[in-house]
């Protein structure tokens, strides 16, 4: 006991100030690419393209006018358009992209004859220290006092479980947002889904959506569940969870950090005022 | 061709040889055995031979279609000879005609899954199978499709079909069943258990899986070779390093080629890097599940620390994105080594006085020892492999015994107890995180600067080869088989987990149920290996 006791006052409080404080991941980190349209070639763009395994870049010709897309939803953030096309495409930084819409993921431009002529670009969202105060506000006046979080897996690879779980740890420690993972769907606010949504889990999680009692959120978590990934669809994969239930926030990364998942959790939060 | 291969070759020339058809050695440890068609009759008989003349272990079997360039489906069984660092490959085909085998489960029961899941990815029937459930196919999968024939595509959607679970019923006075999942409690994987109990004690325990399937092996047939390695990080998440680097290794093999020692080493710091941050959290959550929860926030902040450390080395929190065929993508600056020293130094110190507060606290222990025990004998029997066969008393590691990268270099030892217990799987953890700070200082030590990836070129046509790794759960064995073109025309994967399930369902027996979450965590085994 007395041990115990003393291992932990020697550990002292390891707890991330995050998001009040921001999480810089170290260099090299492999985040969110970002294609410089007005420095694109069409045919380079192709070669990215090619290289793509998830088809997060894609590319549509109509005669002379071709749409670029890159979808955040699908990319696994593997880098390699980056590789393939340097002087356009780079790696930043950026992993925090939680969205409340698949539209607001995708980057797209229109070119015609080869040049340029628009580039979408979705709205931003909310930065993380407005988010957080607001989320406690937020889980005040719509749950009482806590948002109960049940985890669903529909068929992930368990990288996304992985860092979902390491929000428990001590490091992330969930708990002081008044967040708290349950163990029954009746008992949860939100649904955090990770996963292609298999054939054989599709039953099981619709089952798990309708006995998590109203109002509910479903969360997105990881390219899988937002997209099917690199799973995509097939015989066994939906290709998304979208395809099965309603979905409030999408969590992109493969799989997202842990401050990544708490974003879109504290999103998905605020959504649920509007 | 090494003085080894030529002597099994010779064995089994001398006790088959009008049976074979074809026998040959090739890159370096794989003998391919190939029986004669009409012969099937054989095959349990040679698969037993190897096995017993050897003690050769079942390592795994798979099937492949190839009706349309050879009219026939084709039976692979994998054994490992350890002693030796060979592979003996047996091959039968199977006539479209007559889509049935004689069980080789009927006499080594390691092949049990194996062989059921070729029956239902592939509609081969095994004969005499000592107990021929379903195992992938759910029951609402219709019976007469089966999705890894060529001519099945992969977006087909098959109408869902009436049926139940088939689970056999215990019956006696105060015995009850209790369902478990597909939605677990906690923050884990789909599956689903189904106790029979009499009061605490659980008389038997059922586990019906594969509810992560997720077409895995099909996907990446036809598929370039890059985006079918990033489906490889992607077969379990937790060893993401281990599965890619089994992926590379079979393809390099396939071209022929060595990958720079440069490379081999980074390859070894990212698998034992992967292995310590598993072997990290599995302590904590044991610790967790027994209600210690001052053990899991130590455990778990340890963890983390070795999180943000591959996030540092690779850019990837789980060590994604920095295998490539040939090689690695990135190097590994010298500046870095220092952040890599101190991280195991501190690991190493916070580890020994966790393993302190954990073995030494009688509630711990009296919660680990005698709890879940999986004997010798039976995890010899059913084929059990990596740190539960350890724990068992089998002393098997493929980084010994079949040295990849530069193992062989590197003196190590491989930690065994025979209690086969709880504690003895969790002691091993604590014995491995240990073995592979030493081995990654090692590695340090003994990597000199130089070119970090080959070119991968030509991949040759109806070519296959083997690829391995010890994952940090156990040995990793891919397998790929190409087409005419050289692309992948079957890849099979093989998990550790694929073999280490059943194991469970002997090591709760007797125990009560408050204690099968312990138990299986003291396993932890993947879901999504083993659906894939």
């Amino acid at each position: 006991m007395l041990k115990i006791l003393r291992k932990t006052l020697k550990t002292g409080r390891v707890t991330t100030q995050y998001p009040l404080k921001l999480a810089e991941p170290p260099e090299g980190f492999l985040g969110k690419p970002v294609i410089d349209f007005t420095k694109a070639d069409l045919g380079k763009l192709r070669l990215a393209e090619s290289v793509c395994p998830t088809r997060a870049i894609t590319m549509e010709t109509d005669g002379a006018k071709s749409i670029v897309k890159l979808s955040y939803a699908s990319c696994i953030f593997c880098g390699r358009c980056a590789e393939a096309y340097p002087e356009a495409i780079r790696i930043t930084k950026e992993f925090e992209l939680a969205a409340p819409l698949k539209e607001h993921l995708v980057r797209s431009a229109q070119f015609v004859a080869g040049k340029l002529v628009l580039v979408d670009v979705p709205p931003r969202q909310p930065n993380l220290e407005e988010l957080g105060e607001r989320a406690k506000k937020e889980i005040y006046r719509v749950f009482g006092r806590s948002l109960h979080i049940r985890q669903v897996d529909a068929g992930s690879c368990n990288g996304c479980e992985l860092e979902i779980s390491a929000l428990n740890n001590p490091v992330y420690d969930l708990e002081r947002f008044g967040l708290h993972f349950v163990a029954s769907p009746r008992h949860a606010d939100m649904l955090l889904v990770t996963g292609p949504v298999t054939r054989n889990m599709e039953i099981a999680l619709q089952q798990t959506y309708e006995a998590t009692p109203a109002p509910k959120l479903v969360v997105a978590v990881g390219a899988c569940a937002c997209s099917g990934g690199i799973f995509a669809e097939s015989y066994a994969s939906r290709g998304g969870v979208d395809k099965v239930i309603p979905v409030d926030v999408y969590i992109p990364g493969c799989p997202p950090r842990p401050q990544a998942i708490l974003q879109g959790t504290l999103l998905a939060i605020r959504q649920m005022k509007s | 061709m090494s003085h080894q291969v030529q002597a099994v070759i010779t064995e089994l020339r001398r006790e088959f040889g009008e049976r074979l058809d074809g026998l040959n050695a090739i890159h370096g440890n794989e003998i391919y055995c190939d029986l004669r068609t009409n012969n099937l009759d054989w095959l349990p008989r040679m698969c037993t031979f190897v096995h017993h003349k050897w003690h050769a272990s079942f390592v795994c079997a798979w099937a492949s279609d190839e009706r349309e360039r050879e009219g026939i489906y084709c039976l692979h069984y994998l054994f490992s000879l350890d002693p030796q660092d060979l592979f003996i490959i047996i091959r039968a085909a199977v006539p479209p005609e007559l889509p049935e085998f004689p069980s080789v489960a009927a006499h080594l029961i390691a092949a049990n899954w194996a062989e059921r899941e070729i029956r239902d990815a592939f509609g081969l029937v095994p004969l005499d199978h000592p107990n021929p459930k379903r195992l992938w196919a759910h029951p609402d999968w219709p019976p007469h499709a089966f999705p890894m024939r060529k001519d099945f595509p992969l977006n087909s959607q098959p109408q869902r079909v009436e049926g139940d679970f088939e689970f056999h019923r215990v019956e006696g006075e105060g015995v009850f069943e209790i369902p478990v999942g597909p939605v677990h409690a906690g923050i884990i994987e789909p599956g689903h258990f189904r106790f029979s109990v009499a009061g605490e004690p659980i008389i038997s325990l059922q586990v019906q899986l594969f509810y992560t399937h997720k077409a895995t092996e099909k996907l990446c047939e036809g598929l370039p070779l890059e985006r079918a390695l990033h489906v490889s990080e992607r077969i379990s998440g937790d060893s993401s390093f281990a599965h890619s680097a089994a992926f590379c290794h079979a393809v390099e093999r396939l071209a022929g080629i060595a990958i720079p020692e440069r490379a081999q080493y980074l390859r070894m710091l990212y698998l034992e890097l992967e292995r310590m941050y598993n072997h990290l959290s599995d302590i904590g959550m044991i610790a967790n599940d027994m209600a210690f929860l001052i053990g899991y926030a130590h455990a778990m902040r340890v963890r983390e620390h070795m999180m943000v450390l591959s996030e540092k080395l690779t850019g990837s929190r789980l060590l994604r994105g920095m295998n490539t065929l040939g090689g690695v993508r990135r190097d590994l600056p010298e500046a870095l080594f220092c952040s890599i020293l101190s991280t195991l130094m501190m690991v190493h110190k916070e580890l020994k006085e966790l393993a302190d507060l954990l073995f030494t606290s009688a509630s711990v222990m009296d919660r680990l020892e005698t709890t879940g025990v999986l004997t010798q004998k039976t995890a010899r029997d059913i084929g059990i492999v990596g740190i539960a066969a350890r724990a068992s008393g089998l002393d098997r590691d493929f980084r010994r015994d079949h040295p990849h990268l530069q193992y062989q270099r590197i003196p190590f030892t491989v930690p065994v107890y025979e209690s086969g217990d709880v504690y003895a799987r969790t002691r091993i953890r604590v014995d491995e995180v240990f073995e592979s700070i030493q081995i990654i200082e090692q590695v340090l030590n003994l990597m000199r600067p130089g070119p970090i990836r080959v070119p991968v070129e030509k991949i040759p046509g109806n070519a296959h080869a083997l690829g391995y790794a010890e994952g940090w759960r156990g040995p990793i064995v891919h397998a790929i088989q190409t087409d005419a073109e050289g692309r992948i025309s079957r890849y099979k994967i093989d998990d550790p987990s694929f073999h280490n399930w059943p194991a469970l369902v002997f090591a709760v027996q007797g125990n009560i149920v408050p204690d099968f979450p312990l138990i299986n965590k003291s396993f932890n085994l993947s879901y999504s290996g083993n659906d894939r």
